[in-house]
Formats: structure tokens, C-alpha cells, sequence
């Protein structure tokens, strides 16, 4: 048997050694089970029907952490929102510099399951500088920063609590 | 610019089964050493080995006999387990397979014994019994906290076990054999790691909060009280006794190592290792300066190579060391070693010196890495474990096995005294592969318990989507 083969046999079995190893810890990573990210757009179509309670039990305490996708964000700008409270608690919102809607009505970006929410209770939207914007659209109960309750638009700092009945959502980044 | 799908919910999920992932990983732990029965016999003989064809279905037949019985009886074990073994147990057997084809240890062998025997096809049988007991694990033990219901029996077991090899002949130096007529030797502190690990789990489980609480704070550590010293001493003692009378540091070592590990587990108390490692000096300092046969190996170990100036003891040490310095980083090729110097025990306590001369530092790596894997997957079903026993058993099997690899390859490699004990799945030694397959097929069993899916919880009346009714 030629010197050459037997190196390359020699070199080619540390490769394949290793590469079983590297696919272990693969396996590994993938293995770490606890939270699974679904789009909530395919859920609601298959378990919209389900209570709520049921859904908060699904719901995880652990919150992912959703990658930034606008570029163009300025640093220390929020890049997501988060239902920190509520029978939604749990659920994330990239910001991408859309408008968000809340509300009871089935085509709100936030479908709130909420007895004391408006069918169109609130928006947030970003003004010309990407500054975030929260505007109550005349809700029968009221938005709430904090404790005081919004009467015009009005910028919504990072990590501020805005409240709609039962829910409280954040931006976070 | 789609709006509505960037909304996302998180659900907490259980894991999947993960048996396909685990028959992808059995393949690729087969495919290996077969390569590597091919390498070998390309390096020796210029040709592909004869036994190349048998020796791979073999394998294969182990694997998936291994494989299916984990599909029927523990679906949602962890996938990692027996690949790994299964990976570790062909790489032993294309080493045993290696030192066979040897000269040199062929004549040694005629020279002592008048005769040689291959010990492959021994190995293979009971690698074929290991995995018969790994499957009569999963098959007869359906819940591992039945296991709980013989902590005391299975303390009397165990030391039995310890206690046994002292009445029969040493064995080179060490007695730690047990030689039944007829049948073979047997080396009972494979099994005894096991059974020890069941008693200190269901005993631990009971009195760990009488150890872990009655304590007083003393220098940033709790001190137990003095009564509550009582378990430790006497496992310390046991410990001391079995160096004295087997003179054998590793089951010593691997004995009170075990306790103070799952002691500490149990109690959660640093205080506990500052004793266990302060005890196991003061016992280990103390035996050595009069047990002869245990001073013989400590001088081995403080000064390997003065065997070739004084020419008094054994140059296994010497030899091993070697073995491994001229493996360098990449090794000199499968079959191309000459790790066979060593001499006697070169395919059991010594096997892996062979590892890192044929393999160099890159595959000793790589095995060392499988072995860490293997103990990473056991805490890791520790900590899914929802039962205290479960829990503590986990940690204490993979314990044991994590430091009979630390003391294996620390005494080969000279970082401690050498001591008789073999490298687990790789080391020719029908003992040690037996019992575990065995310590495998328990983890395999608490994984599956730890990892099966919650039943679905009955439907609460409150939770019942029914329209609430506002009477005021």
C-alpha cells in the first residue's frame, strides 16, 4: 500500500472522527427543547377557535428574542413589541416601520381578545424621524401611558407600559 | 411589504422523539470503525482485512438490534447515547483487532503463557452480551424509580462486590478479580459503580435534608454537624479498606468519588467536596506510605522513565508516554504504531495510548470529546429528570462514568498513578463493556421518562369557553 494512500486514509479518518463529533453537538444544539417561534398569522387559521386560557397555558414564559431586520434603525431604537401582559402575553411584533393596529377587529395587526378593548382601539405608527407613535382612535375604555390616559398622539419612550383593558404592550429593542 | 406575518407567538413544546436522528448517528457510528477495520488492514497486510465483511455486519447487527429496542420500549430517549456507544464500542474492537495482528505481543504472549488467543472474538461476544443487557434494561425495567425500592439491597450488592475480589489470588498486584471456574474472571467493581449509584441515589434522596440543612456557617462554608459526618466516614473508611486490602486506587478512588459527587448534588454544599477532596489526600497520603504495591505505583508515576537506569519495575508508564509523543498531533496511521511495546495490558488499561500514537493528539481529541459527550447527555437527563431519584441516579451514573475516565486516562497519560481499571467500550475487558451497556441502557430508560410529553391535562370545567352571564 502507497505511502500517499495510507496519509490520506489517516488524515481522511481524523476528518470523518471529527466530523461525527461536530454532528453530535449539532444534535445537541437542536435538542434544546422548551420554546418553538410560530408565525401567529398560520396559528390563528387552525386554533383561532381555541380559549384563551387555553392559549396563555401554550404560551411560553421565555421571550425570544427577535432578530433586528431594519437597517436603517438608529441605535437605541425599539426593533420589536411585546405583549407583556394579557391573554396575548408572549407575543413579539418586529417593527419594521409598519402601522400596527389593536383592536377587536379581525383585521388589526394585534387581534386583542380583550373584553374592554374597542374594535379599533389604538394604533402605533412611526412618524418622519422613526419616532414610535401611539394615538388612541377614540376607544370606548381608553389607552393608557403609564397611569394617564392619551387624548392625543403621542411618542412612546422605550420599556413604557401602554395599557388597552387587560393587555399591556412595550416596545422593547 | 407584508404586514400581518411578522406577528409571531411562542409556545413552549415538548421534545420530539428524535429516533431518526439517532438512526442517522448509528449509521455514521458504524461506518466509522469499519473505515477505520479497513484502514488498519490496509497499513498491516497491503489488503483489505478477511474478517472485514463479518465483523461489519456484525456491528451492524448490534447497532440495529440496539436500535430497535430503543424504537419499542423507549421512544423518547435521547438520541446521542447509542451512537456514541455504539461509535466507542466498534472504535475498541478495530483496536483490540490492531494489537492482535502485533508480533511482538503474539510472541509475548507465547513466551508467558505458551499459547496466544486473539482477543477480538472475545470482545465481540461480549460487546453482543453488553448490548443482550442494554436491551434487557429497557425491556424489564419499565420505570426506573422501581429501582428506588432496593437502595439497601442493592447497598449489601454492592459491597459484596467490593468486598468478593479480596478472597481471591491478586491478579498483578491488584486484586480486583474474581475467578469463577469454568466460567472466566470477572472484575465486580464494573458492576458494583452501578449498584452503588442505585443505593446512593434512594439513600441520598431520603436524607439530604438533614444534610443539607443542619449545618453551621463557618469561613463562607456551612460545616454539617458532626453526627451528620457519620455516612461520609464511613464511606471514606470503606474507601481506605479497599485500598489497603485490593490495593487498587482506581475502585477506591472511583468509590468515594462517586459519593462525594452525589453528595454534593444532593445538599448542594461546597463544604462537602472541600471535605471529600481533604479526606481522599489525608487517606490517599496515608495508605501510600505503607502499602507497599500502592507505593510502587506512585514512584511509577512520580519518575515513568527511571525504569531504564534502575531497571526495577515495570516500563508500561515509560512506554505509554512514549506511545504518546510519538503520535504527535496527527498520529502515525491506523496499524502504523508501535504502542505494542508496551507489552501486556496494551489492549485493556493501555488501549488508549494506541489511541494517541495511531490517532495522535487530533483523535485523542476526538475520543475524549465523545466520552464528554456521553456524560454531558447523562447530566443533561439529570436536569430533565422530574423525580429526585431519577435525578440523583442520572448524576451518579454519569459521575462514575466521567471519573473512571479521568482516572483511566490520567493514570495512562501520567497525570495520576496508574491504577487497574479499563477505559469503558474501548478496552478489551468482557466486565467493563457489559456493565456499561448496562449503565447506558438506565440513563436511556430515566431519559425516556424525562423526556415523554406531559399527558394532556384534563379538561378543567372552569376553562370551558361558555358565555358568562352578568347578572348585575
Amino acid at each position: 500500500m502507497s505511502e500517499l494512500t495510507l496519509t490520506v486514509m489517516r488524515l481522511g479518518f481524523l476528518a470523518v472522527l471529527w466530523l461525527f463529533v461536530i454532528v453530535a453537538v449539532q444534535v445537541i444544539r437542536s435538542d434544546l427543547f422548551g420554546t418553538r417561534v410560530t408565525q401567529r398569522a398560520s396559528r390563528r387559521a387552525e386554533t383561532g377557535t381555541r380559549p384563551p386560557q387555553q392559549r396563555q397555558q401554550a404560551q411560553a414564559t421565555q421571550r425570544q428574542q427577535q432578530p433586528p431586520q431594519n437597517n436603517r434603525a438608529r441605535r437605541g431604537a425599539p426593533t420589536k413589541l411585546v405583549v407583556a401582559e394579557g391573554s396575548l402575553a408572549g407575543t413579539t411584533v418586529a417593527l419594521q416601520g409598519q402601522t400596527i393596529t389593536l383592536g377587536r377587529a379581525h383585521d388589526s395587526t394585534i387581534v386583542l381578545d380583550d373584553d374592554y378593548a374597542s374594535s379599533r382601539h389604538a394604533r402605533i405608527y412611526p412618524d418622519r424621524d422613526g419616532q414610535w407613535i401611539v394615538e388612541d382612535l377614540g376607544s370606548t375604555n381608553g389607552t393608557y401611558m403609564d397611569r394617564n390616559r392619551l387624548t392625543t398622539p403621542t411618542p412612546i419612550p422605550l420599556g413604557a407600559p401602554i395599557r388597552i383593558g387587560k393587555t399591556v404592550i412595550e416596545l422593547r429593542k | 411589504m407584508s404586514v400581518i406575518s411578522n406577528t409571531t407567538t411562542i409556545t413552549s413544546v415538548g421534545a420530539p422523539s428524535r429516533r431518526n436522528t439517532e438512526l442517522a448517528l448509528l449509521v455514521f457510528a458504524v461506518v466509522i470503525p469499519v473505515f477505520a477495520y479497513a484502514n488498519v488492514g490496509l497499513a498491516i497486510n497491503g489488503k483489505l482485512p478477511s474478517g472485514m465483511l463479518s465483523y461489519g455486519l456484525g456491528l451492524t447487527a448490534l447497532a440495529t438490534v440496539a436500535h430497535l429496542a430503543v424504537r419499542k420500549f423507549a421512544p423518547y430517549a435521547d438520541p446521542l447515547l447509542l451512537p456514541l456507544a455504539t461509535l466507542l464500542n466498534g472504535m475498541g474492537l478495530v483496536f483490540i483487532w490492531r494489537l492482535d495482528q502485533s508480533q511482538r505481543l503474539i510472541q509475548l504472549a507465547k513466551y508467558e503463557y505458551g499459547s496466544f488467543s486473539p482477543s477480538t472474538p472475545k470482545q465481540l461476544l461480549f460487546s453482543a452480551l453488553g448490548v443482550a443487557l442494554f436491551v434487557g434494561v429497557l425491556i424489564l425495567l419499565k420505570d426506573h424509580r422501581i429501582l428506588q425500592r432496593y437502595t439497601y439491597i442493592s447497598m449489601v450488592a454492592a459491597l459484596v462486590l467490593l468486598i468478593l475480589p479480596v478472597f481471591f489470588p491478586p491478579v498483578f498486584g491488584a486484586r480486583i478479580w474474581v475467578r469463577i471456574p469454568g466460567v472466566g474472571s470477572l472484575q465486580p467493581g464494573e458492576f458494583a459503580k452501578i449498584i452503588l449509584s442505585v443505593f446512593f441515589a434512594g439513600y441520598l434522596m431520603v436524607k439530604r435534608d438533614a444534610l443539607a440543612l443542619a449545618s453551621r456557617r463557618f469561613m463562607g462554608l456551612y460545616l454539617p454537624r458532626g453526627r451528620d459526618l457519620g455516612p461520609i466516614l464511613v464511606i471514606w473508611g470503606l474507601s481506605i479498606l479497599i485500598l489497603v486490602f485490593e490495593t487498587d486506587l482506581g475502585t477506591s478512588l472511583l468509590f468515594f468519588g462517586l459519593f462525594v459527587i452525589m453528595l454534593y448534588v444532593a445538599t448542594e454544599r461546597t463544604s462537602w467536596i472541600v471535605f471529600g477532596l481533604l479526606m481522599s489526600a489525608v487517606g490517599a497520603v496515608g495508605v501510600t506510605t505503607f502499602e507497599s504495591q500502592v507505593q510502587g505505583r506512585v514512584n511509577a508515576w512520580l519518575d515513568p522513565f527511571a525504569v531504564f537506569t534502575t531497571g526495577k519495575g515495570s516500563d508500561q508508564v515509560a512506554q505509554a508516554l512514549m506511545s504518546f509523543g510519538s503520535g504527535g498531533i496527527f498520529g502515525t496511521g491506523l496499524g502504523q504504531g508501535h504502542s505494542d511495546l508496551i507489552g501486556f495490558a496494551a489492549n485493556s488499561d493501555f488501549i488508549l495510548a494506541t489511541v494517541g500514537e495511531e490517532l495522535g493528539l487530533a483523535g485523542l481529541m476526538a475520543f475524549l470529546l465523545i466520552y464528554g459527550l456521553i456524560v454531558e447527555r447523562g447530566v443533561r437527563t439529570a436536569l430533565a429528570a422530574r423525580d429526585p431519584f431519577g435525578k440523583l441516579l442520572a448524576i451518579g451514573l454519569s459521575g462514575a462514568f466521567a471519573l473512571q475516565i479521568f482516572v483511566v486516562a490520567g493514570g495512562v497519560m501520567g497525570l495520576i498513578p496508574l491504577t487497574g481499571m479499563t477505559m469503558p467500550f474501548v478496552a478489551a475487558g468482557g466486565s467493563s463493556v457489559i456493565a456499561n451497556w448496562a449503565l447506558i441502557g438506565i440513563l436511556l430508560r430515566i431519559s425516556d421518562t424525562a423526556r415523554r410529553p406531559a399527558p394532556a391535562p384534563a379538561p378543567s370545567p372552569d376553562a370551558e369557553p361558555t358565555q358568562v352571564v352578568r347578572v348585575q
